[in-house]
């Protein structure tokens, strides 16, 4: 039996069945799973393609934390995250994420919370290929000890 | 003393190296090395107030002191998701 991490980053497609498995269990009455996907535009730009970069060891200790910072807020949830690097073609997944618990609205709220917390403080870039240029996109600074931006995350979280 | 410095996305594009050994002084932080590299590549100066940085591969501040051997990483603005 392959057994999926729950924490990862790499090059090979994303495959959130096997992700959705690894983290349900007997105990649990819902899963939630997201998906990020690569579209076609952005910023009035017909994007051609994607290339992710990361900072690895960095981003795997990010992820430990996002599932760590769920676990206090909502324990009991069971969590999966895994982000694609290198080149990512129109429709493909960059991000998954599963959080199963005993309740939906824990799963929901889990599952919102960390992918938020990805796009604030994971040490991971994509640069957009365009149709007539490429530009490496810059969103947050990252900063885990801003308590602002957590709770921020928990807010969109339960809205 | 020597560290070794990590660059990402844009900041990687501007010094044309991912990966950079740089001489630095006794007691020097990781701002520093930093103020050091905007020497070097003056478009770095751009990200003054929106660069992260980590040393050995942990976030740190910008007044941690680094260590001969360290290997400081500058972050510009994330955007993964």
């Amino acid at each position: 039996m392959v057994t999926t991490p729950l924490l990862s980053i790499g090059v090979e497609p994303l495959r959130v069945d096997g992700l959705v498995s690894a983290v349900s269990g007997e105990g649990d009455g819902a899963v939630v799973s997201f998906l990020g996907l690569v579209r076609n535009h952005n910023a009035g730009r017909r994007v051609r393609y994607l290339e992710y970069e990361a900072y690895e060891p960095l981003a795997l200790k990010v992820f430990e934390r996002i599932a760590a910072e769920a676990r206090e807020r909502w324990p009991g949830v069971r969590f999966g995250l895994q982000h694609r690097i290198g080149r990512l073609e129109i429709g493909e997944a960059s991000v998954a994420i599963a959080a199963a618990s005993a309740h939906r609205a824990d799963a929901f709220a889990a599952c919102r919370y960390a992918i938020e917390r990805v796009k604030q403080i994971a040490p991971i870039w994509k640069h957009e290929f365009f149709e007539g240029g490429d530009v490496w996109i810059e969103g947050a600074t990252a900063d885990p000890e801003d308590r602002r931006a957590r709770a921020e995350a928990e807010r969109v979280a339960c809205a | 003393m020597r560290v070794t410095v990590r660059l990402f996305a844009r900041l990687r594009d501007v010094a044309g190296a991912s990966e950079l050994t740089r001489e630095v002084a006794p007691g020097a932080t990781v701002g520093a090395v930093w103020a050091q590299l905007t020497r070097e590549f003056p478009d770095f100066a751009a990200y003054e107030r929106s660069i992260s940085s980590a040393v050995n591969a942990d976030y740190a501040r910008m007044d941690r002191e680094v260590r001969d051997g360290d290997e400081i990483a500058f972050l510009p603005p994330v955007s993964g998701g």
